[in-house]
C-alpha cells in the first residue's frame, strides 16, 4: 500500500466514524423529540422571541415582560368590565398557580388591557388582586396597547352597548419560556389541569 | 329473474350499509389537518388577489384527525387563524376534547374563525355519518382540483 493510499483508507475511517457518532446522535435526538411530553396548548415552530414591551404595571412600577426572564410568563390581553373571558381566564390562572404550588413561583401572569379608557392602574390593580396578588397588570396609552397588540397579533375591537361599551378582544394566552421565547398559545377554555401540564413541562426545561 | 336481481341489489346495499356502520375507522398514520399560506401570498393579496385559505369553519374529529396544523410558507409574518406567525413557523394545536371553538381571525371577514371538534364516530350511526361526509367532502375537492 502507498503512503497515498494508507492516508487515503485513514481519511475514509475517520469519515465513517464520523458519520456514525452523527447518526447516532441524530437518532438519539429524533427519539428524544418523539419522547417529549406534550403541551395541550397550540405549539410554535420555531418559537419566536417574545417582544418585549414597556408598560405601566397594575402595581404602580413600570413593567417591562424582559423584566421577568427566567420566569414562564403567561401573558393574557383583556380588560377588567369583560362579563365572561377574562374573568374565567383569570380565575383559572389563579386556580393554576394553587395547584402548582411551589413551582407556582416561577409563573408569572401579565395581562394586558386593551381598555386604557377604564383600566388605569389602580382598578386593574384592585381587580386583579382578587383572582391572585402576584398577577400583574399592563396598562398605557391606547397607541402603546395597540402597538403590543399588533406586536403579538392579538385582536381587540370596541362595541357600543347602548351608552356604554364593551371589547371583542382575543380570548387566548401566550405562553413564555424561561428564556423569554414564545413556545405555545393556550386557547381559551382550557382547564387548569391543562396549564398545570403545560406550566410544569417548560418549567422543567 | 327480476326478483333475483332485486335481492342482490339489496343484499349488497345491507352489505354496504353494514361495512359502512361497523367496519372501524382506521386511525391514520398523521392526524394532522394542514393549511399552509404559501409562497407569495402576500404579493398576491397587494395585488388585489383575494385569496382564501383558511376556511370559516374548520371541521375535526377526535383520534382521527384532530390536530390542527397552520403554516406560514410565505415571506412576511401573517395573522393566520388565531395568532401571528413568522415566515416559515408552523403551528400545531390539538384538541381533545369534542365542541365548537371559536377564534377571533382579522383573515377572515366575518372576524372569525369555527373549529368543530366532533367526538370519535364509535357507534354504527355514528360511522355511517361520518363515512358519508367524508365521502362527500372528497368527492367535492376531487371536483374543485379539476
Amino acid at each position: 500500500m502507498t503512503q497515498h493510499a494508507a492516508r487515503r483508507s485513514r481519511q475514509l475511517r475517520a469519515a465513517a466514524r464520523a458519520a456514525v457518532v452523527l447518526l447516532s446522535l441524530s437518532i438519539v435526538s429524533a427519539a428524544g423529540a418523539a419522547n417529549a411530553p406534550a403541551l395541550k396548548a397550540g405549539v410554535f415552530d420555531p418559537p419566536r422571541a417574545a417582544p418585549d414591551f414597556s408598560l405601566k404595571g397594575s402595581d404602580g412600577r413600570d413593567l417591562k415582560l424582559s423584566q421577568y426572564r427566567g420566569k414562564v410568563v403567561v401573558l393574557g390581553f383583556g380588560f377588567t368590565s369583560c362579563p365572561d373571558v377574562c374573568p374565567t381566564t383569570l380565575g383559572t390562572l389563579a386556580q393554576t398557580r394553587r395547584n402548582l404550588g411551589a413551582a407556582a413561583a416561577n409563573v408569572q401572569v401579565i395581562y394586558v388591557t386593551v381598555d386604557p379608557e377604564r383600566d388605569v392602574v389602580e382598578r386593574m390593580q384592585k381587580y386583579l388582586a382578587g383572582f391572585d396578588r402576584t398577577f400583574v397588570g399592563g396598562t398605557g396609552t391606547a397607541a402603546e396597547l395597540a402597538a403590543v397588540r399588533k406586536d403579538y397579533g392579538v385582536s381587540a375591537e370596541k362595541k357600543s352597548i347602548g351608552d356604554t361599551y364593551t371589547y371583542a378582544h382575543s380570548s387566548f394566552t401566550y405562553l413564555i419560556d424561561r428564556s423569554g421565547k414564545i413556545r405555545a398559545l393556550m386557547p381559551y377554555g382550557h382547564s387548569p389541569d391543562d396549564y398545570v401540564n403545560d406550566l410544569t413541562i417548560l418549567l422543567k426545561e | 329473474m327480476r326478483s333475483l336481481l332485486l335481492v342482490i341489489l339489496a343484499s349488497g346495499a345491507v352489505a354496504a350499509l353494514g361495512w359502512t356502520g361497523f367496519a372501524p375507522i382506521a386511525t391514520p398514520a398523521s392526524r394532522d389537518q394542514v393549511f399552509e399560506i404559501p409562497k407569495g401570498t402576500w404579493k398576491r393579496r397587494m395585488s388585489g388577489d383575494k385569496v382564501e385559505i383558511l376556511p370559516n369553519h374548520i371541521r375535526l374529529t377526535l383520534g382521527i384527525r384532530d390536530i390542527l396544523v397552520l403554516r406560514n410558507l410565505d415571506d412576511v409574518p401573517q395573522i393566520f387563524g388565531p395568532t401571528l406567525m413568522m415566515p416559515g413557523q408552523s403551528f400545531r394545536l390539538p384538541f381533545e376534547k369534542a365542541a365548537e371553538y371559536q377564534f377571533a381571525c382579522t383573515a377572515h371577514a366575518s372576524g372569525q374563525m369555527t373549529i368543530i371538534v366532533e367526538p370519535n364516530p364509535n357507534t354504527p350511526w355514528a360511522r355511517i355519518l361520518w363515512r358519508s361526509r367524508s365521502f362527500v367532502h372528497k368527492l367535492t375537492a376531487t371536483q374543485q382540483a379539476t
